[in-house]
């Protein structure tokens, strides 16, 4: 209560007019980083191997205690999170909140695979949190973010499909349903490369050995398991086009998952990685405040700038965090994401999801 | 036109132009490769630092009587780091590259009247990328001075040593309104209609840091109330006195040179290299000068380098002075007395009309205000 009304007083127009232009968070963060009014910071409390095979990159499951700030998350959502990895610099990027929904200021964990990011230095935040990271290492975050979510009333029955990383949405939806005692059918379906790489490996044996209405299939592609289709859909899940589906992984598995559901409703996706499909070729890409131009290439805004030499502001690099949003000032873009092509004048666009088609100017 | 050629330096050929403009960008690119923690280090532990002067100084102002001379010293300094070393130097995106969004060029603000998002126009672009071309700069002169022989005289400058005072002594509202060019909406060069978002841009921020320093914390104070105001008016216009100071070094001493804009047409790197470091001046000094000048004391190596962290001014000027030895370049130098005698004189001489261009000014009335016409 008294930490509530604390609480209130921090976060009161008063407050924030006597703060101003600054805020009060940035003088509460010099006596202690883990008081906040509004922002949202973080210890690690524990670092957990999840895979440790030999010659398979590290995957940790690593466990926060957020300031009281945290408005808590709901199952699929995801967290901005950013970590002074060393030289002076802070790298942000997006993970999947993996634990049950949790409440306000209530621990979360982030699950991760180690793996390079030439856009960080001198780690990539991946490695970082798997290698180096130790308990008591200061996290910022943003709050939970994402509509990749399973709505309040489950229906009775639900499919999942996941690839690789993007288990974890769908790893924290399964625990939050068995934790709200869902008694509908959950179909579960997970392609992952071999077994020996398995993410929750030990979770998924206890969830296929009790049941409990998880119909559970795990296919490893290197033993020759077949891909996502309609046919092995239709084998698995009869008038699968008509049973509520959330699907979260790399781009060729949301393809697929799209063409086998063929834009029925019933199919949510979430990209665990922007899709890598080039855009347009052709035109001139400007970079009109550093005077610099390229031949459009059909990649990225953000990919093009960053190989013309330039070092424009970026984040999650898959149009979540928004720290790359720059002015086109003109040209038309198209959204790698949802496929929307726009051309308005003066637009703010994250040039991380945007590639040009044709001519196209930007703030950079 | 103070030329090239007026303050003694030679112009450079055009090869000497491209591997002077080579010397300088190797330099940039050395200090980019080698930024890191020390340069973060130092920057965390300014703030620190602002924070806990302005702490200290709205704290003090609860003790009567012999609080109030430490209070108002305690919040000068604050403002003083918060404005130069932390606000401009992050503003110019010299510490976006460590990733936190507190010293980010787009998201900070600072603590005085102009708004991040109209300085960092006028500033940045505008007065970085056109330094000292006479019509192109606004702030040769900001519209308001007379600083250069080719700004037209008119009996309205007669007033400039009164209003160099003025805006030395309001210098936070003369920097705020700034952007709104009113000397060019006056010559009709600009309409209302441009200036309508960065009005509401000021107005907004106006008000917020009149309620915080002359409402809010006075009001905290209770009895001591008008201690506290009076107290806080006092460290702002400390403040403006101060960055005036160091501002007006920057650029009007006597040496630096100005250029036409012909002379800027299609300009190489190499020749805007040259023109900034003709183009300023710098103060010589301790390491506190320096850093309570927001090491804008190296204005010569902050034009060259606008965005590389400030704190590394220093080591550079030995290099660009050896650079400058070689090409035979005047490095512009002096003790604050020194540059500020120079920047007072200048002042005094423009405020009256030229000796021999006298006549030639008189035959073309100006406007009031007309400022820095090309």
């Amino acid at each position: 209560m008294a930490l509530d009304l604390g609480g209130r007083i921090l976060r009161s127009r008063t407050v924030a007019a006597l703060a101003s232009p600054h805020g009060i968070d940035r003088y509460l963060t010099q006596i202690n980083p883990m008081l906040a009014a509004h922002e949202v910071r973080a210890r690690i409390t524990d670092i957990h191997p999840e895979v440790s095979a030999p010659g398979a990159p590290r995957v940790a499951t690593v466990t926060l205690q957020p300031t009281s700030t945290w408005r808590g998350h709901r199952a699929g959502q995801h967290v901005s999170v950013g970590i002074d990895t060393g030289e002076g610099r802070r790298t942000t990027r997006v993970f999947t909140v993996s634990n049950t929904e949790s409440k306000p200021g209530e621990p979360l964990t982030i699950t991760v695979r180690a793996h390079e990011d030439e856009h960080a230095t001198p780690y990539s935040i991946s490695k970082f949190l798997t290698e180096r990271a130790t308990v008591g290492t200061l996290v910022h975050l943003s709050q939970a973010e994402g509509d990749f979510v399973l709505p309040d009333r489950v229906p009775e029955h639900i499919v999942l499909i996941s690839g690789g990383s993007g288990i974890t949405p769908v790893m924290s939806m399964l625990r939050s349903l068995q934790r709200r005692t869902h008694r509908g059918k959950v179909t579960f379906l997970h392609w992952a490369p071999s077994a020996d790489r398995q993410i929750f490996a030990d979770e998924l044996d206890e969830i296929r050995r009790q049941g409990h209405g998880v119909d559970l299939h795990i296919m490893h592609t290197s033993d020759g398991a077949p891909y996502l289709s309609p046919a092995l859909l239709e084998k698995l899940v009869p008038g699968f086009r008509e049973v509520p589906t959330w699907a979260c992984g790399p781009a060729s598995l949301i393809e697929a998952a799209q063409a086998a559901y063929a834009g029925t409703e019933s199919l949510r996706v979430e990209y665990f990685k922007p899709p890598r499909t080039a855009g347009v070729a052709g035109g001139e890409m400007e970079f009109a405040r550093t005077g610099k131009s390229v031949a459009n290439d059909g990649a990225t805004i953000l990919d093009q700038a960053e190989a013309a030499g330039l070092t424009p502001e970026s984040g999650c690099r898959m149009g979540i965090c928004f720290s790359c949003v720059t002015n086109k000032s003109s040209g038309r873009v198209r959204n790698v994401l949802t496929g929307e092509t726009s051309e308005l004048p003066d637009e703010q666009i994250r040039i991380c999801v945007s590639t040009p088609e044709g001519d196209c100017s930007v703030d950079l | 036109m103070t030329s090239v050629e007026k303050t003694g330096n030679r112009r450079l050929s055009p090869e000497e132009l491209e591997a002077f403009g080579a010397e300088m960008e190797a330099i940039r690119q050395r200090i980019v490769a080698d930024l890191g923690e020390e340069d973060s280090a130092y920057i965390y532990d300014i703030v620190k630092k602002q924070r806990a002067f302005e702490l200290a100084g709205r704290a003090l102002f609860y003790l009567p009587v012999i609080g109030w001379v430490p209070a108002v010293a305690c919040l000068s300094i604050s403002k003083i780091l918060d404005n130069m070393e932390i606000g401009h130097n992050v503003m110019h995106g010299q510490y976006d590259w460590m990733g936190d969004p507190d010293l980010n060029s787009r998201m900070f603000d600072w603590d005085t009247m102009a708004p991040a998002e109209n300085w960092k126009y006028g500033h940045n672009y505008m007065h970085h990328t056109f330094t000292n071309i006479v019509g192109k700069d606004r702030d040769v002169g900001y519209g308001i001075l007379r600083m250069d022989e080719d700004q037209k005289w008119h009996p309205y400058y007669l007033g400039n040593p009164l209003y160099a005072f003025l805006l030395m002594t309001f210098f936070e509202w003369g920097v705020a309104m700034h952007d709104l060019e009113v000397d060019e909406l006056v010559a009709g060069r600009r309409t209302w209609a441009e200036n309508k978002e960065i009005g509401a841009r000021i107005w907004r921020k106006v008000k917020k840091q009149t309620l915080k320093d002359y409402v809010l914390f006075p009001l905290l104070t209770g009895p001591l109330a008008p201690l506290t105001f009076a107290g806080n008016f006092t460290a702002n216009i400390i403040r403006n006195i101060w960055t005036f100071n160091i501002i007006f070094c920057g650029h009007f001493p006597a040496g630096v040179a100005s250029f036409s804009q012909e002379e800027c047409e299609d300009e190489t790197q190499g020749h805007w290299y040259y023109r900034q470091l003709l183009g300023s001046a710098n103060i010589t000094g301790s390491r506190t000068f320096h850093i309570m000048s927001g090491n804008l004391s190296h204005q010569i190596e902050h034009h060259l380098f606008p965005d590389l962290p400030a704190r590394r001014y220093p080591e550079i000027a030995e290099e660009v002075r050896e650079i400058c030895e070689r090409y035979g370049l005047a490095y512009n130098t002096g003790p604050l007395r020194k540059q500020l005698f120079g920047v007072f004189k200048k002042i005094c001489k423009y405020a009256l009309p030229d000796r021999k261009s006298e006549a030639a000014a008189a035959a073309e009335p100006t406007p009031v205000l007309e400022g820095v016409a090309a």
